[in-house]
């Protein structure tokens, strides 16, 4: 529950009065929290985002903590495969009833596997795929069980912007066509299957187009700025050093998962001069920054991000001093969501490690994202071109009309 | 082609004219001679045009203010920049030399080198032997067409007669000398005819050729100076002749001058107006009644009420009686204020001479003026329900069109609607809806056909727009109340209302802070009815907002409309009590069905405004030694001002939940456009 002001003290004591019961369930569960968090084995906490599983299993920086993740993912492994196999059981199962086995989830995890491939991207394969071994029969069917996947596929990780954007922007890309009205259904089915196929080119092909427009950006002599490790952003930069453009990098740590770090790696391999900040020095380097790029977990309606924890500061002091702020992002990112605030989002929980034991009754912030505001953007560099933040629910009306 | 530039320009001569043009200008009777001009030959047939551009042009030629640059993209599409921007240019000037017959003859000498069934498509006109008055108005805008089209060889002939354009333009008044000297070379340039670039061309002309292409080569600027100062003097010029040389049909080369005079004093009007091919005319009158009616849809924002002719004119018409109030403020006159309370008896008394309003029109218009019938949805409801009662109870002699007939019918009832109280946009909408469902009958319908689809049709955009709209917007409201909020809302909003009876079903905990204001207290119907759900209430005036302010989670406002720039025009004291929320950060949920978006811009609550009784504001409950300015009507020095609607500026609002979602107030006019298109909002 979240309180604005003194008055609601009050409000809580009575209502604490009034419900105890209420009360007690979340002091045990306040008293629960203490005994999990200092245990480096993140393999209890059942509520850790998936998507930033893949991510850390993407990009973790090989380090004394991350061995020590490491270790706790052997045990880890123990209870995943635990869990895969009911899904695709489920899957299985749902798709043996057509008469032949095949697993959404698991094409998903097949090609999500690839390091350099988005979720959501592996999410239009999976998607594509699965139209083409679909066995409906009519067009109805192959709609409600594309319906189904899709669904399937967005429980896997419901914390997970950009793979349900994905789905749904499959769905909406695919079935919004003439071709349900053919009278053949083969035909019908080849159509959608070319769609998707199309829609997935789209998708893997949006980052070199984001590179190709957002390195435009890049001049001579300018100092960026760069949070988290995105890899639109990355590929931005490539671009531009392969152009020959002389710029400089300041990325941040990048704290909990140390993204920035591994970002630093690449740039420094690349022969870009490249600094590492803490996260905390923001602010201080502000003045020396001529922009600031960073990607995006989703974008939403208001034309607005959602982010590595960060971002939303960073924009902030990059507002304060007018220095511009852009952002990269596919557009297969773009969901239909409208957060009024930071706490308006179901909170992608992740863990953090201190490295000394957390004092018993001390609360830990673990969500892993923030929502920035889109008057704190300047641009967004996407496949579609580059868009002011209004822009983006221009598209997405377009979208879901 | 572009689809959505192509309407606008048929719609806008009325618009832009309005400024630079003798206004009430006669539409003189034009020969049989003069047909299809440019708009003959354009909008003839638009398969044969091979340029998206060219029906813009030419349906911008016959729009063009003289004031107006044309856009660039005219000029610079095709192989011809620079030129074929003068030629535009000259297009929008008043300055007109005569052409000769000679000249006519030599314009001739190229036909043989293009397509000719093109090429007589459009000039038909020019080759019949009686069509004496063609000036060089018409010739280069023929030729800027044709340039464009068959960028070959006429385009090379083309600058040689922008050029004389050119000069006759800065010839100015003295067009007696210049239409002789403007044949001639043009004869001249003709012969010389090549494929050459325009730009490389001519170094055979007399020697006015050549002063006349330096100095347009030079700044345009200087160029349109020149032009308007041509301009300029021509309309003086024009002035001194009085209309004299209207309807000389004589040869123009016979009486230049006298010709020259005539069309300086009205520019265009034989391009607007001149008989020609009868099927664009008829489109274009289509059009201009389509756009007539349109305009009258909205909720009157032309009628200044400071504009004693046109508000005596307008009174003549009405049906209600209205006084007006004395003390008002200088800054709202434009705005009609009357004495509140003498128009009902009036009414009352004229029931039975109003025979051509629908008794339900009647009682609605009643309804308005007591205030019995208040909310942006609740008198457009009414209003349609009328109006579908009107249609029911409709019949028409067989003689005449139902088309015609019932729009004249729903005009005659929107007028009286409008004295009774200004229409409010939503109510705009919902008629434009009403009109085209109208105009689009098809004419082989029989009257209970015909009644039969209205009917349903208005069944359809109350179930539609307002009734399932507002479920939608509650179901996605609801999605934005947690638990342990507390929410603010101002005044009686009915989507507001139903939003939070409907989260209170869903068990969700949360508390409502009742902000209310005077005169009206609305608020106090909502506090009753929620506080009787058994929800925790705060009840208190504007006043305390920011006090209150603190406390609040949300704030959810209705609107009477949603403005293309996002602003918001609401019951007054709804900006503020946005200001004060985004000062506090409290995220703004403005609740409002699309259909009362509107295409228009509002940056002010001055301009567009209803001003209420003056009364109510100065009256105070509790006995008469409260009222020390009971009197006030008699006092010179005092007005009161009762606005009813204010402008939240976009930057307030956080969201605005309609039922095609929740969007950015930046994104009404995506949903303006994406839905208008579709024809599913209007």
């Amino acid at each position: 529950m979240w309180r604005r002001s003194a008055s609601f003290v009050l409000d809580k004591r009575q209502l604490a009065q009034a419900s105890p019961p209420h009360q007690q369930i979340l002091l045990s569960s306040d008293d629960m929290e203490p005994n999990n968090l200092p245990n480096p084995n993140p393999s209890t906490d059942h509520g850790i985002s998936a998507y930033y599983q893949t991510r850390a299993e993407h990009h973790a920086v090989v380090t004394s903590d991350w061995l020590a993740q490491a270790q706790a993912a052997v045990t880890r492994n123990a209870a995943v495969p635990e869990v895969l196999p009911k899904i695709a059981a489920t899957g299985g199962s749902r798709a043996a009833g057509s008469g032949k086995a095949f697993s959404v989830i698991d094409e998903f995890n097949y090609w999500r596997k690839k390091p350099d491939l988005a979720e959501a991207v592996a999410a239009i394969m999976a998607l594509a795929a699965f139209i083409r071994s679909s066995e409906a029969t009519t067009m109805m069917e192959l709609e409600i069980e594309l319906k189904k996947a899709s669904d399937t596929l967005k429980s896997w990780d419901t914390t997970s912007i950009s793979l349900s954007a994905g789905c749904d922007l499959f769905m909406r890309y695919v079935t919004r066509t003439s071709a349900l009205e053919y009278e053949d259904f083969n035909a019908a089915k080849l159509r959608l299957i070319e769609r998707g196929e199309k829609f997935g080119e789209i998708s893997l092909k949006a980052r070199r187009t984001i590179a190709m427009l957002g390195q435009d950006f890049v001049f001579d002599g300018s100092t960026i700025l760069v949070h988290g490790y995105s890899r639109v952003v990355l590929e931005v930069l490539k671009l531009a050093a392969s152009n020959r453009k002389m710029f400089r990098v300041l990325c941040t740590e990048g704290r909990p998962d140390r993204t920035g770090l591994r970002f630093s790696n690449e740039l420094a391999q690349l022969g870009v001069p490249v600094k590492l900040l803490i996260d905390s020095a923001v602010a201080y380097t502000m003045d020396e920054v001529d922009m600031v790029f960073v990607g995006a977990d989703g974008v939403v309606e208001s034309g607005g991000i959602i982010n590595m924890m960060g971002t939303y500061q960073i924009a902030l002091v990059a507002h304060c001093m007018n220095k511009p702020v852009y952002v990269a992002a596919e557009s297969y990112k773009f969901a239909r969501l409208y957060p009024l605030d930071q706490k308006d989002l179901a909170p992608a929980i992740r863990p953090i490690e201190f490295g000394v034991p957390i004092p018993s009754g001390v609360e830990v912030e673990r969500n892993a994202r923030d929502y920035t505001p889109p008057q704190y953007l300047t641009l967004l560099f996407t496949d579609l071109g580059v868009l002011t933040p209004s822009v983006v629910s221009d598209e997405l009306i377009q979208l879901y009309l | 082609m572009d689809s959505r530039r192509l309407p606008r320009t048929a719609v806008d001569p009325k618009v832009r004219r309005v400024g630079f043009f003798t206004s009430g200008e006669p539409l003189p009777a034009r020969s049989q001679s003069f047909p299809a001009e440019t708009g003959g030959s354009t909008t003839a047939d638009g398969g044969m045009m091979s340029s998206t551009t060219t029906p813009d042009l030419s349906v911008g030629v016959i729009s063009f203010s003289p004031v107006m640059i044309p856009p660039p993209r005219y000029a610079s599409a095709d192989g011809l920049p620079a030129l074929g921007r003068a030629a535009a240019t000259v297009t929008t000037v008043s300055a007109y030399s005569p052409l000769s017959p000679l000249r006519r003859d030599a314009i001739q000498l190229p036909v043989g080198s293009f397509n000719p069934s093109e090429y007589m498509q459009g000039t038909s006109a020019m080759l019949s032997p009686s069509s004496s008055r063609f000036d060089d108005l018409d010739f280069s805008e023929e030729v800027a067409c044709y340039g464009k089209k068959w960028p070959g060889k006429e385009v090379a002939s083309f600058p040689g007669s922008s050029d004389e354009m050119m000069m006759a333009v800065r010839g100015g008044g003295n067009a007696l000398s210049m239409s002789a000297l403007t044949t001639a070379s043009v004869v001249k340039t003709l012969p010389g005819v090549t494929a050459k670039d325009g730009g490389t061309f001519i170094e055979s002309q007399n020697e006015r050729v050549g002063p006349a292409r330096s100095q347009k080569q030079k700044t345009t600027k200087a160029e349109r100076r020149a032009l308007q100062e041509a301009q300029r003097a021509a309309k003086s010029a024009a002035k001194a002749a009085g209309e004299g040389g209207k309807h000389s049909a004589a040869s123009s080369s016979g009486a230049p001058t006298n010709a020259k005079l005539d069309k300086g004093a009205r520019p265009h009007s034989q391009n607007k107006d001149g008989p020609e091919d009868t099927a664009t005319a008829s489109e274009k009158r289509a059009d201009r009644n389509l756009d007539k009616d349109r305009k009258k849809d909205f909720p009157h924002p032309s009628l200044q009420f400071d504009d004693k002719n046109r508000v005596e004119k307008a009174k003549r018409r009405a049906v209600v009686y209205q006084f007006e109030a004395r003390n008002r403020v200088e800054l709202f006159r434009h705005l009609p204020q009357y004495e509140y309370g003498s128009q009902l008896p009036y009414l009352e008394s004229k029931f039975f001479h109003l025979d051509h309003i629908h008794p339900s029109v009647y009682q609605v218009g009643m309804q308005y003026i007591s205030g019995s019938t208040s909310g942006g949805n609740a008198r457009c409801k009414e209003m349609l329900l009328a109006f579908r009662m009107a249609i029911m109870d409709y019949s028409i002699s067989p003689e005449k069109s139902v088309v015609r007939d019932l729009i004249s019918k729903i005009n005659s009832y929107v007028s009286f609607l409008i004295e009774c109280r200004p229409l409010s946009v939503n109510m705009g909408n919902a008629i434009r809806f009403l009109k085209n469902r109208i105009l689009k009958l098809h004419h082989n319908l029989s009257e209970s056909e015909a009644k039969y689809i209205l009917i349903s049709d208005i069944d359809r955009f109350i179930n539609e727009k307002i009734i399932v709209a507002d479920k939608v917007i509650i179901s996605h409201a609801v999605a934005k109340i947690r638990d342990g909020d507390v929410l603010l809302v101002y005044g009686h909003s009915t989507v507001v209302e139903m939003i939070i009876v409907h989260a209170l079903e869903l068990g969700k905990q949360f508390r409502i802070v009742i902000v209310d204001s005077r005169p009206k207290f609305e608020g106090r119907r909502l506090l009753r009815k929620l506080v009787m759900k058994g929800i925790s209430c705060t009840y208190t005036h504007i006043n305390a907002i920011s006090y209150i302010m603190h406390d609040v989670t949300r704030v959810f406002l209705g609107a009477s409309s949603v403005l293309s720039n996002g602003t918001v025009y609401a019951r007054v004291g709804t900006a503020c009590v946005a200001m004060v929320a985004h000062a506090f950060q409290v995220p703004v949920l403005i609740c409002c069905e699309a259909y009362k978006f509107h295409e228009r811009f509002l940056l002010d609550s001055i301009c567009s405004n209803e001003l209420g009784d003056p009364d109510v504001i100065i009256n105070v409950h509790g006995g008469k030694d409260l009222n020390p300015l009971a009197k006030w009507a008699d006092n010179e020095n005092l007005q009161l001002l009762n606005l009813v609607y204010d402008a939240t500026p976009s930057d307030y609002v956080s969201m605005i939940v309609t039922e095609h979602g929740m969007i950015p107030p930046t994104s009404v006019p995506v949903i303006i456009r994406e839905y208008e298109r579709d024809q599913l909002v209007f």
